[in-house]
């Protein structure tokens, strides 16, 4: 989305916030924070689709690490009775499936559209195959209200009294911005996905660099799906994560590859997502049930049909990097 | 006196070995402080193939290289440059989004942590840009600036990495005439500043001009080494191809009839939106063959697109054979007798993945002859294809090989027996000889003569200025967008074309 | 001064061109597949004795549910029919440098259209069969043409377009069999049944949409080899200049090829109502769309090749409700099954096991995000 349309949507948004606040304080208030809760794993799996794609690597397979770490996080915690290790084996599960992205598109030289979709079905049926039933949570993730700020008016609950994953998903997408932009490791995987000869030919390591970007990037969807089952739900369903995977790619393209901007377009979604919910729930119109499902999807395309062609991708994105 | 001088870099017989190929055959060089050595031999003589080994990007089969006398095992460029080598390729390894400075700093960037220190970095690169007379704007994106100016960002990353050993390859092919002085000069600016100069080039002129030592490749083999007071550029040329070449070509005079292409006012745009021809007029006859002479990037790509219909574009006229040729598909120009033989023949023009007659049929392979009812007719396809593989002389094992496996030069004579084949009135031919062996550059020659004996128009697109005035009737000089003037074979000075393809008006010469 | 890097898909298959070279070239084609089956039941084989079952059992109760007898027999056709057109849909994609991932989408909507042309029609059984398939087919083509359209006239990738319009269709469906077109009178979401003029009829044991399903797999081997409209798929697949270039439409094609794959789609959902299900019911079959790509790789994107490529998965899947009664393992270990074959058969750990240096094309679709 380019930066005048952005700002203007941002502003839109705020100012419609505003003006419904006051009409309705309790109804606006529980419809943002619902939309950022919503947000929260898309904004943390538009954060791996952009390390890997600007990296140079296509990452469909988002889905299926979720899925994979969702379900790993949930029974982990169930075993072990322990939250933080549930958290942690997630993370690490979503590493184990990056790396297996990373072998495949990197090292293997694999198409990377089908290595991704591999991922996913290789996850859709390990879930369904181990999945059993009445496990349960050993407790409920904390969560934080950070003193003074809550107080404030309509931001304050919003955003400054959530769970743990909510503060993080935030502030992963802000540090990926300056890690991106500020530091040498940034200005070098920005190189590896823009053109990656001139990263080759100035000494940096091209297959390297996108091995361990595409692997951590993993355990970053790990902390998505752990986020799902854990905190969002408090359980785990087969096809759990719903598409999510692959809505956080049309977010990352949304945001024109910049956390930051993804960061907005994941609220955003949230948002629609929220608004929509809220009417039905009021009897307003007259919605079935279905169409709210639908909703995401169908914005998803829409928004990308306006957008494709007038944001560009990092350039080399998609190929295996073949010295000639 | 080169011997007085300390040998800055050796090889001993490296090695190379593709699959299928020997790149590099027991090659020996030596380059001395303040010495520049060019390395000269065709396109696949395998001069990229062995710096790319000095430069550590491949690891050679056999043999060894010193460096400063020291024996070395490069890994990578990372070691290459860390003892002092530095390389300006070719095709440019910048990155287009990037600035000119985070260019020159990739990969040795100065830092505060692991916070780039962006101050600090276009403070140096502007440092050097004053000391070495390479004017860049710091700040500028890579993909904005013009090609020469991309150049010198190339040398810059060169010289930030403190490069006592610097390696050019083919830094001309973009360049004007003029540039070219200039960046001749800059080179051997370096060389007196001591700086052991690798030279790759294909181009005798520049050879003859700036070297102190020439090395001769052909074949993946050192055939030679000379100086330039030892030889001269028939002598070179004979080393380079191993047999004595005809540096012109062969024909007779043109009988010019009747106009087939007739284009006034052509306007058009490049990828990026800015404009790229314009107001461009010219005619080509029945019999004639007229040459349009300048440097890539001046609008001839576009022009070209513009006339076979892969470019939209504006204009009073143009006709071919007298019917209105604007706003027509690529399928349509094609049925009104024009043959394209495109300069990207990989992408536009042939089918890797296809077989030889598949591509020899791919403008014409619903057309009633080779096909019914939407079914294709295999045998008349495989007919035509035989014959035409025979008189053309594509080397291929059969008619049925994938054509991805031939060499650069039969897959031209693919395309250009396709486009020949249909006998039209009109030939564009763009960079016809790019990246072809020198037997099949006179065969290709020959063909393009043949058709304009035979009462065709052609237009041909060069960059190599040799091939443009070898082989046109009339040349037509491109710069900026524009055609600045047009005259006959007979009358063509060189230097004076050089001079119009790098922007000087005809006045002011 | 770039050098443009070309734009091609790589199937890596071999057509079945005779002329084109001895046995020895034919032979990595099918080995790696064969291979990579194998390799999948071996560890698959692995899972099963770790729950503590003998998987030579496990594999007998399977294979023999599924063909050995004529009620197995039945079933694995029944089960193939879709699986074969899903196939057939992916394959046609992939000739055209495309990746559908929505075919289970279009499958649905195909279903969903058969059905309701079924049921709410009276029409002559000559006329009326027809009618429904084709119906069906159009429901699956108009479907792929959404992504068709969105790919070749907005360049936006087929890749995500297709999975969301999966979840839309599923949506959608469900919709549709809860409200406009529900049955009336009682309380499930499901369509009417469909009339008797309109059902697919069995020729004794075998299901005549499973022949509908052979033919049709023949027929786009013929056509993608021998036509001049495959021709122009194969073209846009592998060098979309060089096909403007030819003459061809680049965007037209692309818009047909979505169009044939979802209406073959279609087909697959329409031959399921009229021949098998009677009326539409959500919540069927969700895999069948993922299994379409397995299919489709395995077979190398060859047509014919689906046919036992959806025979393998068909036997698979007809074979598990009977594993799981007779030896308590999950259905789900089939979709693992089938998982690891696309992993082998797609990643070069076969290829490299079988033939060390011998570069093997692997299969490419990848062109960035459309470009």
């Amino acid at each position: 989305m380019s930066a005048k349309w952005a700002y203007a949507l941002a502003a839109v948004i705020t100012v419609g916030s505003v003006i419904f606040y006051v009409l309705d304080p309790t109804k606006t208030t529980s419809v943002l924070a619902f939309s950022l809760r919503y947000a929260v794993p898309l904004i943390i799996a538009a954060m791996v689709g952009i390390m890997c794609e600007r990296s140079g690597v296509i990452n469909i397979g988002i889905e299926g690490q979720m899925l994979m770490s969702a379900f790993a996080g949930f029974f982990g915690a169930a075993i072990t009775g322990n939250l933080i290790a549930g958290t942690m084996i997630g993370i690490g599960t979503g590493m184990i499936m990056g790396a297996m992205l990373a072998t495949g598109a990197v090292t293997w030289k694999m198409d990377q559209i089908i290595a991704g979709t591999i991922i996913n079905i290789l996850a859709a049926g390990l879930t369904s195959f181990f999945y059993a039933q009445g496990f349960r949570l050993p407790g409920v993730t904390p969560t934080v209200r950070i003193p003074l700020l809550a107080d404030l008016p309509l931001v304050g609950p919003v955003f400054f009294n959530n769970g743990l994953f909510t503060y993080a998903a935030i502030i992963i997408a802000l540090l990926l911005w300056l890690l991106l932009f500020k530091t040498v490791w940034g200005l070098r995987t920005r190189s590896v996905g823009e053109k990656p000869s001139a990263s080759d030919t100035s000494g940096i390591g091209v297959q390297s660099t996108r091995f361990w970007n595409v692997t951590i990037a993993g355990g970053l969807a790990g902390l998505a799906g752990a986020y799902l089952s854990l905190e969002a739900a408090g359980t785990f369903e087969r096809g759990f994560t719903a598409g999510r995977g692959f809505t956080a790619l049309a977010i990352m393209i949304f945001g024109a590859w910049n956390p930051i901007g993804a960061l907005g377009a994941a609220f955003f979604f949230g948002l629609t997502q929220g608004v929509a919910s809220q009417l039905q729930t009021d009897a307003i119109v007259d919605i079935p049930p279905q169409f709210v499902n639908m909703l995401p999807y169908v914005l998803t395309i829409v928004l990308l049909a306006i957008v494709s062609g007038r944001i560009k991708p990092p350039a080399a994105v998609g190929r295996p990097y073949e010295k000639d | 006196m080169t011997s007085t001088r300390e040998v800055a870099l050796e090889a001993r017989g490296l090695t190379k070995r593709f699959p299928g190929v020997v790149a590099n055959d027991d090659v020996s060089l030596t380059v001395h402080r303040g010495e520049i050595l060019a390395l000269l031999g065709e396109n696949g003589a395998g001069k990229s193939t062995l710096v790319k080994m000095i430069y550590g990007l491949y690891e050679p089969d056999e043999g060894e290289l010193l460096i400063k006398g020291e024996p070395v095992r490069l890994k990578g460029p990372r070691d290459a440059i860390r003892r002092g080598i530095g390389m300006v390729h070719q095709h440019f390894q910048l990155v287009p989004v990037f600035t000119v400075a985070e260019n020159v700093i990739l990969g040795d960037e100065p830092h505060r942590g692991p916070f780039v220190n962006m101050r600090k970095a276009r403070a140096e690169v502007a440092r050097l840009s004053e000391e070495f007379g390479l004017q860049v704007d710091v700040d500028a994106r890579v993909e904005d600036l013009p090609v020469g100016t991309q150049q010198r960002v190339e040398i810059l990353k060169a010289l930030y990495r403190k490069a006592d050993i610097l390696i050019l390859d083919e830094p001309t092919a973009v360049l004007t005439p003029q540039e070219t002085d200039d960046l001749l000069r800059v080179v051997k600016g370096f060389a007196d500043s001591g700086v052991a100069v690798i030279f790759i080039t294909h181009k005798l002129r520049e050879v003859l001009a700036i070297a102190d030592t020439i090395e001769v490749l052909r074949g993946g083999k050192a055939v030679g080494t000379t100086t330039p007071s030892q030889t001269d550029a028939a002598g070179l040329a004979q080393m380079m191809v191993g047999r004595t070449v005809l540096l012109t070509v062969d024909k007779a005079p043109a009988e010019p009839g009747d106009i087939v292409l007739d284009v006034v006012g052509l306007n058009a745009e490049n990828d990026i939106g800015l404009p790229a021809v314009r107001d461009v007029s010219l005619q080509v006859r029945a019999g004639e063959i007229l040459g349009i002479a300048g440097v890539e990037g001046n609008g001839q790509r576009e022009l070209v697109q513009a006339l076979t219909g892969l470019r939209p574009c504006r204009a009073e006229v143009v006709t071919v054979n007298g019917e209105d040729a604007q706003r027509r598909s690529p399928r349509a120009i094609h049925a009104m007798g024009v043959g394209h033989v495109p300069e990207d023949r990989e992408t536009d023009g042939l089918v890797g993945g296809y077989s030889v007659a598949d591509n020899l049929v791919l403008d014409r392979f619903d057309e009633p002859e080779f096909s019914r009812y939407g079914v294709r007719n295999r045998a008349a396809v495989d007919a035509l294809a035989d014959e035409l593989v025979s008189q053309f002389d594509v080397r291929t094992p059969s008619t049925q090989t994938t054509v991805q496996s031939l060499s650069g030069g039969n897959k031209q004579k693919v395309v250009i027996a396709r486009e020949l084949a249909a006998d039209p009135t009109l030939l564009i031919a763009a960079q016809p000889t790019r990246g072809v062996d020198v037997g099949s550059i006179e065969f290709i020659h020959s063909r393009i003569v043949a058709a304009r004996d035979r009462g065709a128009a052609v237009l041909l697109v060069s960059a190599e200025l040799d091939e443009v005035l070898g082989l046109s009737d009339r040349i037509a000089v491109m710069y900026d967008g524009e055609i600045v003037e047009t005259m006959s074979a007979q009358d063509a000075d060189r230097s004076r074309i050089g001079l119009l393809m790098a922007g000087h008006a005809a006045s002011e010469t | 001064m770039a050098t443009t890097d070309p734009a091609q898909t790589d199937l890596g298959f071999t057509d079945p061109d005779p002329r084109r070279s001895g046995p020895l070239d034919r032979l990595p084609a099918i080995v790696i597949p064969i291979v990579s089956v194998l390799l999948a039941f071996a560890i698959g084989g692995i899972l099963i004795w770790l729950q503590g079952v003998n998987p030579f059992e496990a594999y007998r109760v399977l294979f023999s549910d599924a063909l050995g007898s004529v009620a197995g027999l039945e079933r694995t056709m029944e089960k193939s029919t879709p699986l074969i057109l899903t196939g057939l849909a992916v394959v046609v994609g992939l000739r055209a440098g495309l990746f559908n991932i929505g075919a289970q989408g279009q499958l649905l909507m195909g279903a969903v259209g058969a059905a309701w042309a079924g049921y709410n029609f009276q029409l002559p059984p000559l006329v009326h069969l027809p009618f429904a398939l084709i119906f069906g087919i159009l429901c699956g083509a108009a479907w792929g043409s959404i992504a068709g359209a969105l790919r070749a006239y907005r360049n936006v990738s087929e890749v995500i377009t297709t999975i969301m319009l999966n979840s839309i269709a599923i949506a959608l469906v469900d919709y549709l069999a809860s409200r406009p077109l529900k049955e009336p009178d009682q309380p499930l979401s499901r369509t009417p049944e469909i009339a008797e003029s309109a059902a697919l009829p069995y020729i004794g044991p075998i299901p005549s949409g499973f022949v509908l399903a052979l033919v049709v797999a023949v027929f786009f081997g013929w056509f993608l080899v021998r036509t001049t409209q495959g021709f122009r798929f194969n073209t846009v697949g592998m060098n979309p200049s060089a096909a403007r270039y030819a003459g061809i439409s680049v965007k037209g094609t692309i818009l047909l090829a979505m169009a044939v794959s979802g209406g073959l789609a279609g087909l697959g959902g329409a031959v399921e109502t009229l021949g098998i299900t009677g009326r539409f019911e959500p919540a069927f079959n969700i895999g069948l769309g993922f299994d379409g790509i397995t299919i489709a790789l395995l077979a190398r994107a060859n047509p014919i090749a689906t046919i036992p490529a959806a025979l393998l998965v068909g036997v698979l899947r007809a074979g598990s409700s009977s594993l799981q009664f007779q030896t308590g393992i999950e259905p789900e270990v089939v979709s693992v099954i089938l998982a690891l074959t696309l992993l082998f058969v797609s990643a070069p750990i076969v290829g490299k096991m079988l033939f060390r240096n011998r570069s093997i094309k692997q299969t490419t679709v990848t062109k960035g995000w459309g470009s």
